[in-house]
């Protein structure tokens, strides 16, 4: 879980030795990028704990038992308004083809909540701006959709 | 000086967030404790990667020089610029989190829109220890048509997406 710190501490060694100036000077930039958005994070955080309250139960409610392509639809959507760690996505999703779920809605699912980001927006924006945060997700959304129907085809439930 | 206001916002927020929860934990509200128990699940995340990615953005900053950039993820480099792209996506621990801000840097040190579209798009849907898990849970076949779809599609439609920001002629804002 501190893989990355290791990484790290051993880069700032290496880099120490090579040129202490330049390591200060990084050091620097790093804490002035980090400082500055620290704040946009804590408030991303704030708005992920709340969606998280949208239960499992819930997801396997409204994707389960659908005609195919409703929920087709209903994975697009709901996995683009939420946002999960992998952890807790993938068991899920796993719980939803046991339960008979049709593999394009569990794709279009997972590949929106990686894809499509409503709730990441706050940070995104701080470094794309506006208008590229918005195509890139509308392009996100539309690339899910063209891999959920083509795991629909390759899986045989969605003839054609 | 707008930014740093609206930084201090969110602070305040977070301060007022802060005391819900732990208010909630003292009154046994329920509701709150969920809320409380996200968050730590998100925040462990964001501790264990956000300060060092952060030290090697700097470090990168000062090492890594703007011609190599060009070279690789710049005009001056054809199609491999997408390679590197999703090898780069593909080995980036911390998911988009940390991805906005590397994605950001490399324009800035003259990367194209689409090699960081292409990186920022892939770095969401191929990293590699999430792949691994989806593979054991849903089946290689599933993840082999994921990314196998997803690869060609995220490398077009950053190119359709870079040609349209160069004719509009963006700006990427600059977070320094």
């Amino acid at each position: 879980m501190y893989t990355l710190y290791y990484i790290a501490g051993i880069a700032v060694l290496i880099s120490f030795f090579a040129d202490r100036q330049k390591t200060v000077q990084g050091l620097k930039i790093g804490w002035k990028k980090f400082s500055k958005i620290l704040g946009t994070y804590l408030k991303l955080l704030i708005i992920l704990s709340f969606i998280l309250l949208i239960s499992d139960q819930f997801i396997i409610n409204y994707l389960g038992g659908q005609a195919p392509f409703v929920g087709l639809i209903m994975g697009l959507i709901i996995g683009s308004i939420t946002m999960m760690p992998g952890f807790i996505a993938y068991p899920l999703a796993g719980i939803l083809v046991s339960r008979g779920v049709n593999y394009m809605v569990v794709a279009a699912f997972i590949t929106t909540l990686m894809l499509v980001g409503v709730a990441t927006y706050p940070v995104e924006k701080e470094y794309f701006g506006i208008k590229a945060t918005v195509w890139r997700n509308i392009a996100g959304f539309i690339i899910s959709a063209i891999i959920a129907v083509a795991t629909g085809i390759l899986y045989g439930e969605v003839l054609i | 000086m707008a930014k740093k206001k609206n930084n201090k916002v969110n602070y305040y927020i977070f301060a007022v967030f802060a005391a819900f929860i732990a208010g909630s934990y003292f009154l046994n509200f329920n509701l709150g404790e969920k809320i409380g128990a996200n968050f730590m699940i998100f925040a462990r995340d964001m501790v264990s990667i956000l300060p060092p990615a952060f030290i090697l953005i700097g470090l990168f900053d000062v090492w890594v020089s703007r011609e190599s950039i060009e070279n690789n993820f710049g005009h001056t480099s054809g199609f491999k610029k997408y390679i590197y792209a999703i090898l780069l996506a593909a080995t980036t621990v911390g998911g988009t989190f940390v991805a906005f801000p590397v994605a950001n840097t490399l324009y800035h040190k003259g990367a194209n829109y689409s090699s960081i579209f292409t990186y920022v798009t892939a770095a969401s849907l191929v990293m590699i220890p999430m792949s691994i898990m989806e593979a054991s849970i849903l089946g290689i076949k599933f993840t082999a048509i994921r990314i196998g779809v997803s690869l060609p599609l995220v490398i077009i439609s950053s190119i359709l997406l870079g040609n349209f920001f160069n004719k509009i002629n963006y700006k990427i804002p600059k977070a320094e």
